[in-house]
């Protein structure tokens, strides 16, 4: 399990936090796209092997919202933000 | 009267004599030791049958040590009750009682031993290739009935368990020479270290080593070692503790059995550290030859492990078979105890010098150049063997003994290094996989590592849990290295020699014991084509058992290597998962239990409902909310009848304070909620509400609810009870990450505020008898009009929203009036009869108006439309959550389930909620299913609502509703069955 540093309460166990996903531009961003490319945002994800940045929130706990950048492979851990 | 301990020597060992212990096994009483195991204790009794083995039923008992002798399987009986326990890692204490499992009548005598008669004909794959007709699932039950571990507890345990977390910089897994060495080097550098061992007592391989260390017996040393941990303040010793999982972020799982607090039978840790030193030793493998499984024949480490730590002589006139030196060690110890010692048969040609001495010592045979080709069967164990010469096959030699000690090299236990996806390679010089390159912080050291001699252990514990602590930010240095007289065992010398070749109708040569795979069952999967070490391990379940292969997986490796004439490292292993050995449910869930999982939560008016004998019902997201309040003798249908006439005709209260409620601020709250409802919220006044739907991003109904405007910029938004939790994720992701230029706040108040909905006819004048500075007219107090005040001094939000059709007033108050609020209401109501209400009532009452329920209409498939709302989509807002994939998935299916209502033929059927619904009586797949069903009092009559396939257009047509076989025929209806206008709700 990993250990996750929140920006406000130091490090605390994965389970108190929640993964929103990668990182993409916003949702506003594809408002006006073709069908095509609505589908694919909606529906398709990368599924990323590596270094992968990710926005996470410290649901069970202050509720802070920060990007953390880790390593789909290693689980590193290697920048939150 | 039997004689108890007859195969117990008069002193040594770690067991406590001074403390006997009675225990049962299979319905005979027994006497064991403080400190012995439930195996060692039986042993000491002679009993050498424990358990019957799993395919072939054959008579089994001791073979090796602790975590890997599966075939020590029994069932713990009684308030403890437990199946798959091995006997062999069990303490003994009073009144245990355990049976064998496998086996029926008894284990002397099973009747599934006749398996073993046919078993030519049951092979590998022989059940999946066999009985494909006319299902595999067909024999399924019978099949897996016959090959039946122990049976799960039929009630629950009468066991507590506990769950437990700690940080540390060092965590030491293993107390054997290099383990203490290496927690030593790590506690007196100040690092804070934690000390795991899954064995009764600490000392790994020092438990059976008759060693010599800076003078002290192994025993005395182990101790001394422990004595000085315990003093460090930053260290904790978990002893009969088990290191089961190794997970990404260098956390360790630990199940430790009996700890401490003699209340808790097991606890589950966690444990993160910052560097993690396994010192986990290594499993010794038996050599493969016919009929190995025969009680009496052990691996040497079992047999000193007997002797040494629980003072049990296994058997009368050993014989031992080796390719390593290490066995030698146990050739002392039995002639130290006097037990007589037929030969030792010794794969290689050439035996060591000092072994040949030490034989001479013993006045013992050594046969180099020899195997044991077969055990030969007495009554229940071994009584003798055949030995085969490998140069000259055709000399064969009978030799008498009741115990054959065989070793066949020793598997470093790499299971915790590989489930931290370090990789492994293939070591020649042991014969066996070490670890190559970590994955995490991970040191390894001792026979972990493949260091097989005492000296090197206590030298690479002492180095490595330094360079340990050093890593984890301490200033470490390496401990002194004890000086060792150890005998013989400067090197270890193996020669790989994985099964002995067996003819062509050999007796079972078994290769896992808990899977019972034989070799023929190796060759068979390599004539098939499974040779691959992933399919093999499938086709043949090898590694697949309690113990995941501890013992065989190399064997079978070899084996392989040797059938596909190619190197062990070609072959490679499975993967190693998580557990290392099995783990309790128990022990993970801990104490959440029962109600403990998630605790419930409650109104401030619980205690009222509970008084007035409330049935109470879980309504979402964990809150309690009565169900109905039934009278003395009545049931539940005539309480829920009573309840549904009293908001029709008169007035009834019921408690929605669990509903979801957000507070909304800022200058954006509007834009917000133009986003996540497909309705337009421009243009709200203060004060007042509108009703909303949100979607998922696919365009399906996610939540429904009320949003007030409050002031300028301050919204007051419900949702549903059971889905407040949900929204609150989907908002507050909303605002931080998929719209982050929006200005709005959101604050979840569910629980910030008690509601009590007053609602039916009369509501309006209870409320004007109120002692209040509110006007509750029709005029200043409109439908989807909210106005703030007081009642009885208390300051109160009161807002006109109606789920049950009737004349409604919700009344809010901050959660610590909730229960004065609601008993001066009820209080109030009294002279209009009012009736408490629960949510069956409530249930009834908005299928009768047709009000969606999320999780009966909305069941995550639909749209608003779907549901006959096709007015609350404002088509003309270019974006709302949602609307894309709602629009995109109309125009490719046209077939959609719509809302309907069903009035069954019968009026006095009701039809079950989910039943499915068909227009005629064949096979067709179902065209919708019931979402809700119920008897209505005002139509005096059963009535329902459905989602049918186009279900709009078929208004008058006649679907039939399967229920249990039987069909019911129902008319399709508008989905509302009272007061279609909406008069009452807007009076």
């Amino acid at each position: 399990m990993l250990l996750i540093s929140c920006p406000y309460c130091g490090t605390r166990a994965e389970t108190e936090f929640r993964c929103a996903g990668p990182i993409r531009p916003p949702r506003s961003h594809f408002v006006g796209a073709s069908e095509e490319e609505w589908i694919e945002y909606l529906c398709y994800a990368d599924n990323h092997r590596g270094e992968l940045e990710e926005n996470w929130c410290h649901e069970k706990g202050c509720g802070e919202w920060f990007r953390l950048r880790r390593n789909t492979v290693t689980h590193e851990i290697i920048e939150v933000d | 009267m039997t004689v108890s301990n007859i195969r117990r020597l008069p002193d040594g060992g770690w067991v406590d004599r001074s403390r006997p212990l009675k225990f049962r096994f299979n319905g005979k009483d027994y006497t064991g030791y403080s400190g012995d195991t439930l195996a060692s204790a039986l042993m000491a009794n002679g009993v050498d049958v424990l358990s019957r083995s799993f395919k072939y039923h054959r008579p089994r008992g001791v073979q090796s040590v602790g975590t890997s002798d599966v075939s020590s399987m029994v069932q713990i009986c009684g308030a403890e009750e437990s199946p798959n326990v091995l006997a062999s890692v069990q303490p003994l204490h009073g009144n245990l009682e355990a049976r064998s499992v496998n086996c029926w009548p008894s284990v002397e005598f099973d009747f599934g031993a006749v398996i073993s008669t046919i078993s030519p004909i049951i092979p590998s794959g022989f059940y999946y290739k066999t009985f494909m007709w006319p299902h595999w699932h067909v024999f399924e039950p019978i099949i897996r009935k016959a090959a039946g571990f122990g049976k799960a507890p039929g009630q629950v345990a009468d066991r507590s368990f506990q769950n437990r977390f700690d940080h540390c910089d060092v965590l030491v897994v293993g107390s054997g020479p290099s383990g203490l060495m290496a927690a030593l080097s790590a506690a007196r550098s100040d690092a804070r270290v934690v000390l795991v061992d899954e064995m009764i007592h600490p000392g790994g391989s020092l438990l059976y080593r008759n060693s010599s260390i800076d003078g002290y017996s192994a025993r005395q040393w182990v101790q001394n070692c422990v004595n000085e941990l315990l003093g460090f303040e930053k260290v904790t010793h978990l002893q009969n503790a088990t290191a089961w999982g190794y997970l990404e972020g260098n956390m360790v799982c630990v199940v430790e059995r009996k700890p401490c607090s003699s209340e808790i039978s097991e606890c589950n840790w966690k444990i993160w550290a910052n560097q993690v030193v396994l010192a986990t030793g290594a499993i010794e493998r038996p050599i493969v030859f016919a009929n190995n499984d025969v009680p009496g024949v052990m691996q040497c480490s079992a047999v000193r492990t007997a002797l040494q730590t629980y003072a049990v002589v296994p058997g009368k006139r050993a014989l031992l078979f080796t390719n390593n030196d290490s066995a030698y060690e146990t050739l002392e110890q039995l002639h130290s105890v006097g037990i007589e010692i037929a030969a030792v048969v010794d794969v290689r040609t050439t035996v060591r010098m000092e072994l040949k001495r030490l034989a001479e010592k013993t006045d013992t045979e050594i046969l180099e150049g020899y195997v044991v080709s077969k055990a030969l069967v007495g009554r229940k164990r071994v009584n003798g063997v055949l030995v085969t010469s490998l140069t000259n096959p055709q000399s064969v030699r009978q030799i008498e003994c009741d115990l054959v000690c065989v070793s066949g090299g020793w598997n470093p236990a790499v299971h915790l290094f590989s489930q931290s996806r370090g990789s492994l390679k293939y070591d020649d010089s042991i014969a066996g996989f070490v670890p190559k390159q970590a994955q995490l912080a991970t040191h390894v050291t001792g026979a972990a590592n493949g260091v097989f001699s005492l000296d090197n252990c206590l030298v690479s514990g002492s180095s490595v849990g330094a360079k340990a602590a050093t890593a984890a930010g301490f200033h470490a240095q390496s401990i002194r290295v004890p000086e060792v007289l150890d005998g013989i065992l400067s090197d270890y010398h193996i020669e790989p020699f994985w099964s002995v070749e067996t003819g062509e109708r050999p007796a079972k040569a078994f290769i896992d014991m808990a899977g019972d795979v034989t070799v023929f069952d190796l060759r068979l999967a390599a004539r098939e084509g499974y040779a691959q070490i992933e399919h093999l391990k499938r086709y043949t379940t090898t590694g697949m058992g309690l113990d995941q292969g501890k013992t065989a997986n190399v064997n079978a490796i070899g084996i392989m290597a040797n059938l596909t004439d190619s190197h062990p490292s070609e072959i490679g292993t499975t993967t190693f998962r998580p557990p290392y050995t099995p783990v309790e449910f128990g022990a993970i869930a801990g104490s959440r239990q029962g109600k403990e999982v998630l605790p419930y939560r409650h109104t401030p008016m619980t205690q009222w409902h509970r008084q007035q004998g409330a049935v109470m019902y879980e309504a979402g997201a964990r809150w309690r909310r009565p169900g109905y309040y039934p009278k003395s003798g009545e049931l539940m249908d005539e309480a829920v009848r009573r309840e549904c006439r009293a908001v029709r005709t008169q007035v009834g209260m019921y408690d929605g304070s669990p509903l979801g409620k957000f507070e909304l601020c800022g200058e954006d709250v509007v834009k917000m909620l133009n986003l996540v409802y497909t309705n337009n919220f421009e243009r709200l006044k203060i004060g007042q509400g509108r009703y909303g739907i949100m979607l998922t991003e696919d365009g399906l109904i996610f939540d429904d609810g009320v949003t007030f405007r409050l002031d300028e910029q301050r919204y007051l938004m419900s949702c549903s009870t059971g889905g407040a939790l949900h929204v609150e994720s989907k908002l507050d992701q909303l605002v931080h990450i998929d719209q982050p230029d929006l200005k709005c706040i959101v604050t979840p108040v569910t629980s910030q505020w008690a509601n009590a909905t007053v609602c039916g006819p009369m509501a309006r004048q209870l409320l004007e008898t109120a002692d209040t500075d509110m006007d509750f007219s029709r005029e200043s107090l409109p439908f989807m009009q909210m106005s703030e005040g007081h009642i009885k001094g208390m300051p109160v939000r009161v807002f006109r929203v109606s789920f049950t059709g009737e004349l409604s007033f919700e009344v809010n108050v901050p959660s610590r009036f909730g229960l004065q609020l609601w008993e001066y209401l009820m209080e109030l109501g009294a002279d209009w009869n009012i009736c408490p209400v629960g949510s069956e009532s409530s249930h009834v009452l908005r299928v009768e108006k047709g009000f969606l329920s999320l999780a009966h209409e909305a069941d995550s498939t639909v749209d608003p439309i779907d549901l006959g709302m096709k007015w609350l989509i404002d088509s003309r807002k270019p974006d709302f959550i949602g609307k894309r994939a709602m629009e995109i998935r109309r125009r490719h299916q046209q077939n959609r389930p719509e809302l309907v209502g069903l009035l069954p033929k019968n009026p006095n059927q009701l039809i079950a909620e989910g039943a499915p619904l068909k227009s005629d009586s064949t096979e067709d797949d179902s065209e919708g299913f019931v979402t809700a069903s119920v008897w209505s009092d005002v139509c005096n009559r059963t009535i329902a609502l459905a989602l049918l396939n186009e279900g709009r257009s078929r208004e008058g047509e006649t679907v039939n509703a399967w229920m249990e076989g039987k069909i019911l025929p129902a008319v399709v209806t508008q989905p509302i069955f009272y007061d279609p206008q909406g008069v009452k709700l807007r009076m």
